[in-house]
């Protein structure tokens, strides 16, 4: 799967690390402001108060 | 012509070996390791760097609320105490509305962040637990600032800002303030207590005293232990030590120990 990616890059090795890099910023991204703030909403928020 | 064939052919034919070995098997693990980082970095985002950013946005927001008391100053009638010497009771809002700000210096210290103070709403659901704005939630049938009894708060120990991440690190006599449109009620750490989740003699008007008749006025916080678990409740009680009424003075009469901060948000700064 990895290798695929790493095969499909274009350029040189040091293009190819950048471009991974960039993809790896993009998904990060991705995560932290749209993905897991979704799935926070889905999971079931812990009960701190006493009942 | 023969011997460059000899020589050249076994390496492509190496790398197209190579290549063509993606197995099924390799395909899974190379997802279940994703998908096993995915969970991890879910994990960090959720219990410690949306923590800081949600924390900064209730921090913000009790900032403003603050600001807004400071502006408002002068333009309500000052409400007077029933009885010289006594506090201002604060009034019931509705419930999810903010009425209050918590402001404790030794949390800002543990956290080491400049200033804490964090915005108290009515009621303890959803709404005001795990809002980015709000974040702790005043038990509603418990009693209000100023009122003889029991004001009894609730807010997450991690996550959704964890506004009572370091509760355990006060110390005995720590200052614990409440600020609302009228003043600040300055109430003292006096210690704390672990209970079961079903331990609701926490919020008695006499904590632990189911009937008791109430003399003092108690601050009681409450919060997940231990950390990333829900299986106990950690309390923190206060006992009222004075009322300091808000005034058009530059530090708006507020606590000395707790003056710089406000003159600090009332001009506006961070």
């Amino acid at each position: 799967m990895y290798g695929a990616l790493w095969r499909i890059l274009p350029g040189p090795v040091w293009v190819r690390i950048l471009l991974l890099l960039v993809l790896i910023a993009a998904v990060l991204t991705a995560c932290v402001l749209w993905i897991f703030p979704w799935i926070n909403t889905l999971t079931a928020p812990p009960e701190v108060t006493v009942e | 012509m023969s011997s460059m064939t000899a020589t050249e052919s076994p390496a492509p034919l190496r790398r197209r070996r190579r290549r063509r070995r993606v197995s099924i098997v390799g395909v899974l693990g190379e997802l279940f390791i994703t998908a096993g980082v995915f969970v991890l970095l879910f994990l960090g985002w959720q219990l410690w760097l949306n923590d800081i950013i949600v924390g900064n946005q209730q921090q913000e927001v009790a900032e403003e609320l603050q600001e807004e008391w400071a502006a408002q100053q002068g333009e309500l009638p000052a409400k007077t105490p029933p009885n010289p010497g006594e506090p201002v009771v604060t009034a019931k809002v509705e419930s999810d509305q903010p009425f209050a700000t918590l402001i404790v210096p030794r949390l800002a210290e543990a956290a080491g962040t400049e200033y804490y103070s964090r915005v108290i709403a009515e009621g303890v659901g959803n709404a005001v637990l795990n809002s980015n704005r709000l974040g702790i939630g005043h038990y509603s049938k418990t009693q209000m600032p100023g009122e003889v009894g029991n004001f009894a708060l609730g807010a997450h120990r991690s996550a959704y800002g964890g506004a009572f991440h370091n509760l355990h690190q006060l110390h005995v006599g720590d200052s614990i303030y409440v600020e609302t449109q009228d003043g600040w009620y300055k109430y003292v750490f006096r210690g704390l207590e672990y209970v079961a989740p079903t331990g609701v003699g926490v919020l008695d008007p006499v904590p632990q005293n189911p009937g008791a008749q109430p003399g003092e006025r108690i601050i009681t916080l409450t919060t997940c232990n231990p950390f990333f678990s829900t299986a106990e409740r950690l309390i923190a009680y206060g006992v009222y030590e004075a009322w300091y009424p808000r005034t058009s003075a530059p530090d708006q009469g507020a606590p000395p120990e707790i003056a710089e901060q406000i003159i600090t948000q009332a001009t506006g700064g961070e």
